[in-house]
């Protein structure tokens, strides 16, 4: 422990923070765009391989926060220390210890993909050797060993977030940033994805992932904030979020048209907690087959009755009042 | 020794370039012989018919080649302004991916530059053969005349990027090649004196980039004294280089780096 002397007595160093083995930490952080708030004075902290996540819907901030850990968009106000660096006067020194895959594909289509990474690699100045043996293991990594010499325009698109994904990996950061990695994919693609992810997870790998999707949160996420209009509104793992926040259990009721409008109250009447949303009606419950025995001696007659476990996305509508995809 | 980041953006762009040098080259072959052929030996066979004492006192073709050199270094310096600009920041967002890593907006600029200053000494520089070839003049004179178009390229490089950073789509860039390069490769002094175009237009010409290359081009290859000094042009365009580079910065920056 550290420690500090004042006169003859020795007290232990007083700080708020173990920071030992945080790599991310920021206070107060801020980011305007003209009168727009963007991100409105967070607080979060990042410990060195975890999968962290930010959870929330288009517009809720998670972008810009993660601009600003890339050291590609300057803070307007608060604190953040990013690998111990500052990401406003030491951003090409923070850059080249980060990987990071955006939102958007931007490979270069006329490319191949050796070649899209070899030239990522020499940005970091990386021997031409040494970047071609790593294209060999990323490529294996990411299952795209056949497409090494294929241009990136002849690729499907889960195969370009591959691509990116090797790419981001191509300096062997120290911490990896995935804006939306799966957004846009079909299912198949993004498990896929998810699997490569995961393993990077389990090597040791610091992910920092945004997402709108709960259920990218759930698989791949040890600890995430929950964000919303700028501001983060909860913070934990995924199961504790959902046990503080929200009963076990759902059960959700669809109407024919015309007459979800007119049960509301009823529905109400089910239990301490319900939601009516655009299409169906959500009851929580800590038993979910005890509720749907009072819903059937009842004179609502629901289309369909579904029970399922409560996740992020009802997290997220209890704080919010909202759905994460809209 | 870590390689300064200009010139790892120079890599890349060489890199890139690779895919498409053969179409690229051929192109740079074909344009001058074209245009040499045409202008100086078609076009110039009637001027030459109509003025027994020449241009200058030399025939069309001599006349006109070093202020030919000079102009596609010039539309070349615009071509690597505008649309490879407009594609790394709105289509192929290469420009943004780049920012991810070491990489910032200052050495992709000044990287951008770079590379760009390259393709005009390569288009200029087989542009001089050519007109060595052409007997126009001697090899030697000839590539002395490749120093006011790298110049005049470089300049244009500089303005279309500071240009084309201030646009949302690309409309406006068509509009910039029908109403500032087409005029200006026409009216500069490349195909007749600017002492031919009405006395209102003369001090327009005057303040382009390319009429200032075309005087020091036409002084090396024809012997011609500039009506200007010779260092107020390469002082000049020199200036439209830094400038063009500073105004590109802030527009990029709040671009890719908000």
């Amino acid at each position: 422990m550290n420690t500090s002397t004042v006169g003859s007595r020795t007290y232990p160093q007083v700080s708020s923070l173990p920071m030992s083995d945080a790599l991310i930490s920021a206070r107060a952080l801020t980011k305007k765009f003209g009168d727009f708030v963007a991100v409105d004075g967070i607080d979060f902290e990042v410990r060195q391989g975890e999968a962290f996540g930010f959870l929330g819907p288009n517009g809720a901030g998670k972008t810009s926060t993660m601009r600003m850990i890339g050291a590609v968009s300057p803070i307007t106000e608060g604190d953040l220390t990013v690998l111990g660096l500052d990401p406003m006067t030491q951003g090409p020194q923070l850059r080249s210890r980060l990987g990071v895959v955006p939102q958007e594909n931007n490979l270069d289509e006329e490319l191949t993909v050796f070649d899209n990474l070899m030239m990522y690699g020499r940005y970091f100045d990386l021997s031409r050797a040494a970047i071609r043996e790593r294209i060999a293991e990323l490529l294996a990594f990411v299952q795209l060993e056949d497409k090494r010499d294929a241009k990136i325009s002849a690729l499907s698109g889960g195969m370009k977030r591959r691509v990116i994904i090797a790419r981001g990996l191509i300096n062997e950061p120290d911490m990896f940033i995935l804006d939306e990695p799966t957004t846009g994919l079909d299912p198949q693609a993004r498990h896929v994805l998810w699997d490569r992810l995961y393993r990077l997870k389990q090597q040791g790998v610091t992910l920092i992932i945004t997402t709108h999707y709960m259920d990218e949160a759930e698989q791949l996420c040890d600890r995430l904030v929950v964000m919303d209009k700028g501001k983060i509104v909860a913070e934990g793992s995924p199961l504790s979020l959902i046990a503080q926040h929200t009963p076990r259990d759902v059960v959700e009721l669809r109407f024919p048209v015309g007459v979800l409008e007119t049960v509301g109250d009823h529905v109400a009447g089910l239990s301490d907690r319900t939601e009516i949303l655009a299409d169906r009606a959500l009851v929580y419950t800590d038993d979910a087959d005890k509720t749907i025995a009072v819903i059937s001696e009842s004179t609502l007659e629901p289309e369909t009755v579904l029970a399922r476990r409560s996740t992020l996305e009802d997290v997220f509508l209890r704080l919010t009042g909202r759905t994460l995809v809209d | 020794m870590a390689t300064p980041l200009p010139l790892r953006v120079f890599e890349a762009e060489a890199r890139t370039y690779r895919r498409t040098w053969r179409g690229s080259v051929f192109t740079s072959f074909l344009s001058p012989v074209l245009y040499l052929l045409a202008m100086g030996v078609g076009l110039g066979s009637l001027v030459d018919a109509n003025l027994p004492a020449g241009l200058e006192n030399v025939p069309y073709l001599t006349f006109l080649a070093p202020g030919l050199l000079v102009a596609t270094a010039m539309q070349t310096g615009a071509g690597e302004g505008s649309w490879k600009v407009m594609g790394g920041i709105k289509w192929t967002q290469t420009w943004k991916a780049r920012l991810a890593s070491p990489i910032g907006t200052t050495s992709l600029v000044i990287g951008h530059m770079l590379w760009s200053a390259a393709r005009v000494l390569m288009v200029s520089a087989i542009f001089a053969f050519m007109m060595a070839a052409f007997r126009v003049a001697p090899l030697l004179q000839s590539l002395a005349a490749v120093g006011p178009a790298l110049l005049v390229g470089v300049a244009m490089v500089a303005i279309t990027t500071a240009f084309t950073v201030r646009l949302e789509d690309p409309t406006g860039l068509a509009m910039f090649f029908r109403f500032v390069v087409i005029p200006m490769f026409l009216f500069s002094g490349v195909f007749f004196p600017i002492t031919n175009l009405p006395g209102w237009l003369q001090p327009v010409a005057v303040v382009t980039p390319l009429y200032h290359a075309v005087e020091l081009a036409r002084a090396t290859v024809v012997g011609t004294t500039p009506a200007v000094a010779w260092w107020v042009s390469v002082l000049y365009l020199s200036a439209l280089i830094l400038a063009g580079t500073v105004l590109a910065m802030a527009p990029i920056r709040r671009k890719l780096t908000p």
